[in-house]
């Protein structure tokens, strides 16, 4: 394999603003598009993703498990029964986040970095261990945000170790590449005043716009049912997700989801989103 | 800074209180230890000024002194110098020998300042001048950044919840919507630039003003910001 494998880590600060869904959908997305892809919990004591991937119940051997040596990686990862090119490495529920150390997050990596195009990280929200592991050796960061002043000061806050404390930073490379999703949008909300619009949040972040994501009860619903939602084409967050992807690939696509939307008649009837 | 005395109850008046505060003390630079040759100089400084000196509280220094004695007699230079009309109030720099007999003729030993007034000579001909120290990115929210000894220069924006600090003025080619704090060791002229005043907290050689002490006409512009006696100044810059 030539090409070098990319480390894309999902943050955010604050919690609860969509990194485990974003991780799920935009891993299963680069998958759907033919790069072979891993994406890695992080969130050590409060995994996730296996439920949102809908991989629970196989998860035999976790990340833990491979840094301290337990199991080797073709143990340990799950192949996606939705998607081809798509492996998890699940967070060990038990464990504390101290059992991630640096050199056991750059030995693993390094395996991956052998048989993946793509390597994403679903970071835990805070500024403690476990994200500052997730962020370390990223090459570029989805930074989650929600359309609220504390999520954005956390993401603010975030922007900044990811640009003084990454190992890119820490070894004067070139700086982590930084990507902003706005996740949970209520355009009528933004309208209104009661959230920030797209505009407030990219002045005050000012960093590249890489998707708007609705507010959508589908979401909710494919996550119990442990399916990203991007799979849910139909749905507007599934397509923001497709969207997103495509962005990062390389497309030049507009934000479809960001204008308040004048309902129909029927609609308005019937109510629906 | 109030330090009241607890041990005592309501009914009984307090005796004292301790407060602290900045005195200006003339400074008298020794550069010899030889008795005859003070008293000669002083006493032609109180001929040129009869009364001049009544009263004056003086602190010796002694950073001049290359000589050193062990067991000098400050006390004789105690009385001349009262004789004159001045009252010695304490010493300070000087070897440890001198400072150990000053000690012993009762006088205290004031900690070292680099006061503006220093008689020295400053050793090299050109200071280097103050550097300026540069950054490139936007400062975040939980980030502090300090420039010591000169000027801050931001190419972009501080965050809510950032702070930049420095000894000089801080430039700021973007908004400042954080915290921004120049010429923190006491430089009144320091100055405060930037493109979009959004600040948290401004403030020069420590007088300052919070969020909700700035104008909403001055919110947003194009500003410089400088002090006039304790005043904070904003001034809108103009294009
Ligand atoms: N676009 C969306 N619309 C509606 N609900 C959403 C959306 N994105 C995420 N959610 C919901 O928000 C909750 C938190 O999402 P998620 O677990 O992805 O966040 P997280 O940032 O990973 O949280 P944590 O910080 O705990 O890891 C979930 O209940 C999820 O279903
Ligand atoms: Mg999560």
């Amino acid at each position: 394999m030539c090409r070098l494998a990319t480390v894309i880590v999902v943050t955010s600060g604050k919690g609860g603003v969509g990194k485990t869904t974003t991780s799920a959908s935009f891993a299963t997305g680069l998958a759907q598009r033919g790069y072979r892809t891993v994406v890695i919990d992080f969130d050590v004591g409060l995994r996730n993703l296996d439920l949102i991937m809908g991989c629970e119940r196989r998860v035999v051997y976790d990340f833990i498990n491979v840094i301290n040596n337990e199991a080797n990686l073709n143990q340990a990862l799950i192949r996606d029964k939705h998607v081809e090119n798509l492996y998890i490495l699940p967070a060990s529920q038990t464990r504390d986040k101290d059992a991630l150390t640096k050199d056991g997050v750059e030995r693993v990596l390094g395996e991956l970095k052998q048989s993946f195009e793509y390597i994403v990280c679903d970071s835990p929200a805070g500024i403690e261990r476990g994200a500052l592991m997730a962020l370390y050796f990223a090459d570029e960061a989805l930074v989650v945000t929600n359309p609220e002043v504390s999520s954005v000061r956390d993401s603010d806050r975030i922007l900044g170790i990811l640009a003084s404390r990454s190992r890119r930073a820490e070894q004067g490379d070139s700086p982590v590449k930084e990507h902003l999703v706005l996740a949970r949008y209520a355009p009528e909300r933004a309208h209104r005043g009661d959230m920030l619009s797209v505009e407030d949040v990219l002045e005050i972040l000012g960093i590249p716009l890489l998707g708007v994501i609705p507010e959508s009860s589908t979401v909710l619903q494919s996550s119990n049912a442990g399916v990203p939602v991007i799979l849910e084409e139909s749905s507007d967050a599934g397509a923001a997700y497709g969207d997103l992807v495509e962005r990062f690939l390389g497309k030049e696509l507009p934000q479809r989801f960001v204008t308040t939307q004048k309902k129909g008649f029927l609609k308005r009837l019937f109510g629906g989103s | 800074m109030l330090l009241r005395s607890l041990h005592f109850t309501h009914e009984e008046p307090l005796p004292f209180e301790l407060k602290g505060s900045l005195f200006t003390l003339t400074i008298l630079h020794l550069f010899q230890l030889d008795r005859a040759a003070i008293e000669r100089h002083l006493a032609e400084k109180v001929k040129q000024a009869p009364g001049f000196f009544n009263n004056t509280p003086v602190v010796i220094d002694l950073e001049n002194v290359v000589e050193s004695q062990d067991g000098w007699d400050f006390s004789g230079l105690s009385e001349a110098l009262r004789g004159y009309g001045m009252v010695p109030v304490g010493v300070r720099n000087g070897s440890a020998e001198l400072q150990a007999a000053a000690r012993l003729a009762g006088f205290p030993v004031l900690p070292e300042s680099r006061s503006a007034g220093s008689a020295k000579k400053p050793d090299r001909a050109d200071p280097a001048p103050a550097r300026s120290r540069i950054v490139n990115q936007p400062v975040r929210s939980g980030q502090q950044i300090y420039a010591p000894d000169g000027d801050l220069i931001v190419v972009g924006t501080i965050s809510a919840g950032a702070e930049v600090i420095a000894d000089g003025n801080i430039h700021v080619y973007g908004a400042l919507r954080g915290r921004a704090l120049a010429g923190v060791k006491g430089d009144l002229e320091a100055r405060i630039f930037c493109q979009s005043l959004e600040a948290e907290l401004i403030s020069i050689a420590g007088r300052y003003r919070i969020s909700e002490q700035i104008d909403t006409s001055d919110r947003c512009k194009a500003v410089q910001i400088h002090l006039a006696g304790d005043r904070l100044m904003i001034d809108h810059l103009t294009r």
